[in-house]
């Protein structure tokens, strides 16, 4: 199951039983959180989690120890949450590290509700991962049974209670304040920035939610020292990152890499390149949300935030999706389209009316409908979309269509009709309408 | 209103009570307790909206808008079996298509549509997070994953004869390791 040399996340993945809490012991396990309650301050724990460099692995690659600091000094109440929401497209690394490593995750959990001074954490699992959910639930119940949860922990005096929350279906719930909505019993609608969640959240108190690889890498932090993580990767982008692998390639799967790995390599010597009889002709590298590259661009980047953001993309969540020659761009574009229609939460107007549109042209123009001027119309939607809402969704479906119309315009021309056939007609075979 | 009127066990009664008490605020413990329902019931119908409201302490409003949200939450009974194939761009790059146009020819309905018999219902569902090994489909806490035509046949076949066929992620239910 593991595929990686790198073992700061992924070390655990091969290990039989793994999940149970007396092999997670004897693997040295909760050590780091010994250590912190009994000889760290909380301020030490941030500044260590800030020198080490991680940024948040949720999509936004937010500096993790910054966003702590920004926890009023003062606060009464403080929560966290971890966003175990997985729902990008592409990306399925959470699942990995809750499946065979849930105490991982609930030790940096601890250690990270300790560093900003929470007493109540959530983990917000989507409702589709019903069956991982138990697991994770029955490791909490084990981490409480031992001590690491509940009054009094480890006899420090720092009291934790720490719930799963099950998600029901929404995207949406993923956005940080989305989800905060979500568990105070709303729909799960995000909230207009500022004020951020830092500073009033989960009940107009200070939270931080962060993703679950953030507070997994947390435990290997404080054990081994900032200095050593930040040999791994490269000078803004420290560490190792989960990639989950998706599309026709000889070993897809969830990869541990140093960021900065590059692409050509991981795709070569990791992945084994595509499987036979098949060509790459683009990579999605960060989940469904951030523009495509095609094989000869994808070739040249590095796998680490800048060198993706040099070449027009990002990391985002590194959920990667491979793309064969095989592939009918405009067809994989309506496929994406319809699921930020579906998923658009409704409250802003360019939002909820634009990503309804970029389907139904797209979808027209799959139908052979077509007409001259849908390309600069899909562009003028796309115009009217972004950055004008309160959360990133509407750039989240902007950002993919642009970059397929532009990467790959040829495909969309060629389905400009001069003289367009008699609406009904369409192309499509039955049962591929969506 | 009765709490039995929604015909909850006892021990259901007392996990939505337990789940009062454990969260911060009565109203953030409506989606647990929905899914309380939802896993007894296996839909929230009027006199579950009934109770949550009583319990805590919200506007009938307040429960249909969360219950009309998400869409997992249902408030119909449902078909005996739910198969949810993922129709996102990982899956449909590995053949979900293929799958889903199999399906459609087996049951005799299309995406959306439920058996007259109500025995089955198709849905085309959003990325599963199992992207790397589509295509998938999930049915209630079961995922099955690498589906081919013939892994369809299987899943059908046993569930014609009420049994629920082992899933790939099964393992965890069983509290196994790899
Ligand atoms: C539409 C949308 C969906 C998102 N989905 C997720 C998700 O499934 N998981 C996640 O960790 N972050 C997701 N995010 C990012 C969160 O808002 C947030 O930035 C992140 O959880 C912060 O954690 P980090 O700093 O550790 O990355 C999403 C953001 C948006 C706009
Ligand atoms: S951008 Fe879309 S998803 Fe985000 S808040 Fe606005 S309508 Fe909702
Ligand atoms: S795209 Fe099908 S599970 Fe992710």
């Amino acid at each position: 199951m593991s595929n990686s040399q790198y073992n700061i996340l992924s070390s655990r993945f091969d290990r039989t039983d793994g999940h149970k809490l007396p092999v997670y012991e004897a693997d040295g396990g909760y050590k780091a959180l010994k250590m912190v309650l009994s000889s760290m301050q909380p301020a030490e724990v941030r500044d260590t989690v800030k020198e080490s460099g991680l940024r948040g692995r949720g999509g936004a690659g937010f500096p993790t120890g910054v966003k702590w600091g920004f926890v009023p000094p003062d606060a009464d109440e403080v929560y966290f949450f971890v966003n175990a929401d997985e729902s990008e497209p592409g990306t399925f690394k959470d699942r990995y590290l809750l499946d065979y490593d849930p105490h991982g995750t609930i030790e940096g959990t601890i250690i990270s509700c300790f560093a900003v001074g929470d007493r109540l954490a959530f983990i917000y699992i989507r409702g589709e991962f019903g069956w991982l959910i138990d697991r994770v639930q029955a490791a909490v119940d084990e981490a409480y049974a031992a001590g690491y949860l509940g009054k009094n922990i480890l006899g420090s005096g720092y009291d934790l209670e720490m719930i799963v929350h099950k998600g029901a279906g929404a995207y949406i719930c993923g956005e940080e304040t989305g989800l905060i909505n979500s568990v105070e019993g709303r729909k799960g609608q995000p909230r207009i920035k500022p004020p951020f969640p830092a500073v009033a959240g989960f009940l107009n108190k200070p939270t931080i939610v962060n993703n679950v690889e953030s507070v997994a890498s947390v435990p290997w932090i404080i054990n081994n020292g900032p200095e050593a993580y930040k040999k791994f990767g490269t000078e803004k982008s420290c560490g190792t990152k989960l990639f989950s692998v998706s599309g026709p390639v000889k070993k897809p799967g969830v990869y541990e890499i140093p960021l900065g790995l590059p692409f050509r390599e991981f795709f070569h010597d990791w992945l084994g390149g595509m499987v036979d009889g098949e060509e790459l002709k683009a990579v999605i590298v960060g989940g469904s949300s951030v523009p495509v590259l095609p094989a000869a661009e994808v070739m040249n980047v590095n796998l680490d935030y800048e060198s993706l953001a040099n070449a027009g993309t990002m990391l985002g969540s590194g959920g990667m999706i491979i793309i064969p020659e095989s592939c009918d761009m405009v067809e994989l574009i309506q496929v994406l389209m319809h699921f930020y229609y579906d998923e658009s939460c409704g409250q802003c107007t360019p939002c909820r009316e634009g990503t309804g549109w970029l389907h139904k042209l797209v979808k027209k123009l799959r139908g052979g409908e077509g007409t001259a001027g849908d390309l600069d119309l899909l562009e003028h939607v796309c115009q009217g979309m972004a950055g004008l809402t309160i959360c990133p969704l509407s750039d989240a479906a902007v950002m993919p269509m642009r970059s397929f119309i532009d990467k790959f315009r040829p495909e969309f021309e060629a389905l400009i009709q001069e003289t367009a056939p008699v609406a009904g007609s369409s192309r499509w075979p039955r049962g591929e309408q969506e | 209103m009765s709490e039995n009127s929604c015909n909850l066990s006892p021990d259901a009664l007392a996990r939505i009570d337990a789940l009062i008490e454990r969260y911060p605020t009565r109203a953030s413990a409506l989606m647990p307790c929905i899914w309380v329902i939802m896993d007894e019931v296996g839909h929230v119908p009027p006199a579950g909206v009934d109770l949550l409201t009583e319990k805590l302490a919200i506007s009938p409003a307040r429960v249909h808008e969360v219950l009309s949200f998400y869409t997992m939450f249902r408030t119909e009974p449902q078909a005996r079996y739910t198969l949810q194939v993922c129709h996102n761009i990982s899956c449909h790059i590995m053949g979900a298509r293929t799958v889903i146009a199999h399906l459609e020819k087996r049951l005799g309905i299309r995406l959306g549509e439920t058996t007259p018999d109500d025995m089955f219902a198709l849905e085309g569902v959003e990325c599963l997070g199992a992207c790397g090994m589509g295509p998938c489909l999930q049915l209630g806490k079961h995922l099955y994953e690498h589906l081919t035509p013939e892994k369809v046949d299987g899943i059908l076949e046993s569930l014609r004869k009420g049994v629920v066929p082992r899933a790939d992620t099964d393992r965890l239910a069983a509290g196994g390791g790899e």
